[in-house]
């Protein structure tokens, strides 16, 4: 019995009267320095210390043999190490070794793009941003007022750094869109044909775009769709020019939803009383239906997105050859669009599955007509007005599958790899003479992230691509580097090769035509905090086997032997922290290209590139009187013009010149009469907005005379826009969406 | 006598036969197990001994860290609770609160420290919410998950209230739904509405009877083990004050 009593005593002697060590030390980096607020713990046991501001820590502890310590500290390495007693009487010295991490790490990609969307590292704009700045719901209007795009009056699409529209292309959940804009009548620019609220992220990439990309000289638009709709919800349009009706619901089990939206647009009336300077004789009106549903899985979303849109519109205009006839132009447009996607992640494999089908209908008539509105006809010889006598049928089905699976590796690492296959079926009637245009394209693409350390990154990544017409395949290798040079600063180099397909229209006369190449070199600085950001940006770009236009006894063709050069600066701050409640972002690019392609003569500036273009976009919401004021304020250089006179073998430079400086400010109030009224069931949103408000005169180059004698500028339809309308939601509160649609 | 002492008994006799030849050792040894058993139970009193040792640390360790926090002004001073709370709540690993006040503890250093990176913090915070949920998940995580929503949405409210004023008002909602009479949920909620203009349903009277709910309910809150968090109450009390003062 007394042994035991003895062995009671010893347990707890243990527990009171075992003496106490201190422990002592210095935790530092590995180039010396002090790692303050560093956590210092006994495993298993309450002591430990954080470290002070000179790296140093002190602690009591009752030494047992196998004390494991363990270091901790944000932005380090975790360390462990066993005590031993000889230890204890030192003065530990700890160094860490930093850890790569997502918050103290460079962010690659981030040169040639700007990213909107969630609360990520990187993103330089919100979903917000998107939508209040985009003007008649239209994506790509809020990315004109973003370095590297040209202010385009004229055609709808983004031209950016000296590329055409054609050269930039767009992606919804990570497949094709091929037919972004409805469809006009030339030099009358079209608007995007999606909603700014499907989308809950954007990315416009100016140059120098990821490997997983392709088929574009010179700039991608990635959008992707919102997940799940936090609440359910009906809303209605009503203004002058449109209405619209839409519903989103969502499952009990809040694991899947659906919605549909059907709106119509009728510009006619509006126009009747703003008295444009063309006649419309059909629309312009258009039908715009989309549904979609979404279900999440077990690690992962399936999405669906649909739209049927039909856009038509007839105009009459004065022809430039003669004093009493008109040119007369009807457009109709049936678009279908499908898009379904998947994302999942497969034990270590991060699946991105997506699909597009798209099946477009484009049916264009070209008249000239007399002052009755009667069709003339012309002899052979006067090819230049019957060159505007003309029917097209254009059906175009194109669908695309893309497989992208990407790993983590350690750290920030990745690996990304994928293939794509896109099938093409072209039937055009050009006055009623058939022709047809099938491809079949497939792509295969790796990619790789590489952090040596917080400061340093690389991308490296390659695509390869085969077109069953040029029947070639063509390797494009892309990379970047990325490094920290201070505080939230860091520089990044990028080269990428891009190739992209001849136009169809092209391809369907020449199918010997060659793949057009573009290599761009960026060098790209940013600095940024929460509340400022500021980007420059200094690229060059070199364009070979552009298309050429000849004519060969009248008779048209291209060939391979285009090239071009751009070269610029585009400067970017967004600041919300100058001014308290007060947001503003100023955009400048400077561009100097040249390029030698279409049936230019020589080495010349395009006509839709200018040297400066500045964007100024003010946000400021005012509570007393309930409303939200956007303010977008574009100003651009005057562009060059030509007039390229064709013959039977050729074209001369007949006439050039520059237009006048474009300045366009538009303005939007919001208001919202019961803002913040929960118990409200409708809620109630007025929006007015004003396109250019100082009236200024737009002017966005010429049309010609055969002669060359006699020029006319080309205008927008009607020089102001006013809009009133009136946005009704039941159900849930949507009000800050709406406050933010339309500028 | 049980079988599995018999048996070992049996062994350890074939083991040492020379030992137990004669019949009177035999005996002894029977009393030598009897003796074991003795020593069992006393070891076993032991250790509850020393688990009644062990808890009255655990209670004097949260104890003395639940002051230092009270007292805490200092980022460095919140760090030392959290990561003294961190340290209990990793050795003893199967309660809860310690993880709650670690993550309290840096919740209130992030609201004080102004050039504290908010979204690194909102991100070791719910670390700790997610070790101290997979002991225990109530209501109180609720409140933190309330508080680290609000503080990543005050880092930008125009742009994230769409996110985090969400993330904010679930965790409300799914608080209550656990414990309709947590008092903390209530004066967290009062403090958004209250900090709300009146054009968006916020402003003073709407708040104020939100305030009045939670002093009632900390009134009436029987906490019977001094460890678990009282706050809000006389908060509440507090900001009634301040309001009328005006």
């Amino acid at each position: 019995m007394r042994r035991i009593c003895f062995l009671v005593f010893f347990l707890f002697s243990i527990q009171f009267v075992n003496s106490q060590n201190f422990i002592s030390g210095n935790v530092i980096n590995k180039k010396g320095q002090p790692i303050v607020g560093a956590t210092i713990a006994i495993k298993d046991s309450y002591d430990g210390a954080v470290s002070d501001s000179s790296g140093a820590f002190k602690f009591l502890h009752n030494v047992e043999a196998k004390d494991t310590i363990i270091f901790t500290a944000i932005g380090y390495k975790t360390y462990e190490m066993q005590l031993t007693t000889a230890e204890m009487n030192t003065t530990l010295k700890i160094i860490l070794v930093e850890d790569i991490t997502e918050m103290e790490a460079v962010i690659v990609r981030s040169a040639g793009s700007f990213m909107a969307g969630s609360n990520k590292k990187g993103v330089m704009l919100s979903a917000l941003d998107i939508v209040t700045t985009a003007q008649n719901g239209d994506v790509t209007s809020a990315l004109r007022s973003l370095p590297g795009a040209q202010q385009v009056g004229e055609q709808e699409g983004l031209f950016v750094r000296g590329g055409t529209a054609q050269e930039t292309k767009q992606y919804i959940d990570g497949a094709i869109v091929p037919n972004p804009y409805f469809k006009g009548a030339e030099n009358y620019a079209q608007r995007g044909r999606y909603n700014p609220f499907l989308f809950s992220g954007t990315t416009f990439s100016t140059g120098g775009y990821s490997a997983l990309y392709g088929d574009a000289l010179s700039s991608v638009v990635l959008l992707n769709t919102v997940d799940l709709p936090e609440r359910p919800d009906v809303g209605f349009t009503i203004s002058p020019i449109s209405l619209e009706a839409s519903t989103q619901q969502i499952a009990k089990n809040k694991q899947a939803s659906w919605g549909v939206h059907y709106g119509l647009s009728f510009i006619s009336p509006y126009f009747n009383i703003l008295k444009p300077r063309i006649e419309l004789f059909n629309g312009p009106t258009y039908h715009v239906a989309d549904a979609n549903f979404r279900i999440k899985t077990k690690g992962g979303i399936v999405k669906f997105f649909t739209s049927f849109n039909n856009n038509h519109s007839g105009i009459r205009e004065a022809n430039i050859d003669s004093n009493y006839l008109k040119n007369q132009t009807l457009v109709k447009n049936d678009n279908l669009y499908y898009n379904l996607s998947w994302q999942e992640q497969l034990g270590l494999w991060r699946l991105n599955w997506s699909n597009s089908l798209s099946y477009n209908k484009d049916n264009i008539n070209g008249e000239i007509v007399n002052n009755l509105n009667q069709p003339e006809r012309f002899s052979a010889n006067e090819f230049w007005m019957n060159s505007k006598i003309f029917a097209v049928l254009n059906k175009e089905t194109v669908f695309q599958t893309r497989v992208v699976l990407e790993r983590k590796l350690k750290q920030l690492d990745a690996i990304r790899f994928g293939a794509e296959y896109n099938y093409l079926n072209n039937n055009l009637t050009y006055r009623a003479t058939p022709s047809r245009l099938r491809e079949n394209a497939q792509a295969l693409f790796a990619e790789m992230d590489k952090y040596f350390s917080n400061k340093l990154a690389v991308v490296l990544g390659a695509r390869a691509e085969y077109s069953s017409i040029i029947n070639k395949i063509n390797l494009a290798p892309r990379a970047s580097i990325v490094y920290k040079v201070g505080k939230a600063q860091q520089a990044t180099f990028a080269y990428g090769l891009f190739y992209q397909k001849p136009e169809n229209s092209q391809l369907i006369i020449n199918n010997n035509l060659d793949y057009l190449r573009a290599h761009h070199y960026l060098l790209n600085y940013i600095k940024s905090s929460s509340k400022q950001l500021f980007r420059i940006e200094a690229y060059y770009k070199t364009y070979e086997n552009l298309i050429k236009t000849t004519l060969a006894n009248g008779q048209q063709g291209y060939n391979n032997s285009g090239s071009g050069y751009a070269r610029g600066i585009d400067v970017f701050w967004k600041d919300k922290k100058s001014i308290p409640l007060f947001e503003y972002w100023i955009s400048y690019s400077y561009l100097d290209t040249k390029r030698n392609f279409a049936n230019y003569t020589d080495l010349l500036r395009p006509s839709f590139a200018t040297p400066h273009t500045a964007s100024l976009v003010i946000k400021k919401f005012f509570l007393p009187i309930k409303t939200q004021i956007n303010l977008t304020y574009s100003f651009a250089t005057g562009r060059p013009y030509y007039y390229f006179q064709p013959h039977a073998n050729g074209y001369t430079l007949k006439d050039q010149g520059k237009t006048i400086t474009y300045n366009n400010l538009g303005l939007s109030f919001n208001y919202v009469p019961f803002v913040g009224n929960e118990h409200k069931k409708a809620r109630l949103i007025w929006v007015a907005t004003i396109s250019n408000l100082l009236n200024s005169k737009q002017i966005y180059g010429y049309n010609y005379a055969y002669s060359g004698l006699t020029k006319q500028p080309i205008l927008p339809a009607t020089r102001q826009f006013f809009f009133l309308g009136l946005f009704i939601n039941i159900g849930t509160d949507r009000t800050q969406q709406i406050i933010n649609d339309n500028l | 006598m049980p079988t599995e002492e018999y048996q070992s008994a049996k062994l350890r006799r074939s083991v040492h036969r020379s030992e137990i030849l004669s019949s009177k050792k035999f005996k002894l040894k029977t009393k030598s197990i009897q003796m074991k058993k003795a020593t069992l139970l006393l070891m076993a009193i032991t250790a509850t001994m020393l688990s009644f040792a062990q808890s009255a640390k655990y209670v004097e360790a949260m104890k003395a860290n639940l002051t230092l926090l009270d007292s805490a002004k200092t980022t460095a001073d919140f760090n030392a609770a959290t990561a003294s709370f961190e340290r209990i709540g990793n050795a003893e690993k199967t309660v809860w609160l310690p993880y709650y006040y670690a993550a309290l503890a840096q919740i209130r250093m992030a609201f004080t420290d102004q050039s504290a990176d908010k979204d690194v913090l909102a991100k070791k915070i719910n670390e700790f919410i997610l070790k101290g949920e997979a002991i225990n998940k109530n209501a109180e995580f609720y409140t933190l998950r309330y508080m680290n929503a609000t503080l990543q949405l005050m880092v930008n409210p125009m742009e994230r209230w769409q996110t985090f004023g969400a993330e904010a008002e679930t965790a409300f909602q799914k608080g209550v739904k656990m414990d309709a009479n947590n008092p903390r949920l209530y004066y967290l909620k009062g403090l958004s509405v209250l900090n709300t203009p009146e054009q968006f349903g916020g402003g003073i009277n709407n708040a104020r009877p939100l305030f009045e709910k939670v002093i009632a309910l900390a009134k009436n809150a029987n906490n019977t083990d001094a460890l678990l968090p009282t706050w809000g109450g006389e908060e509440a009390q507090q900001v009634l004050k301040q309001i009328d003062g005006k």
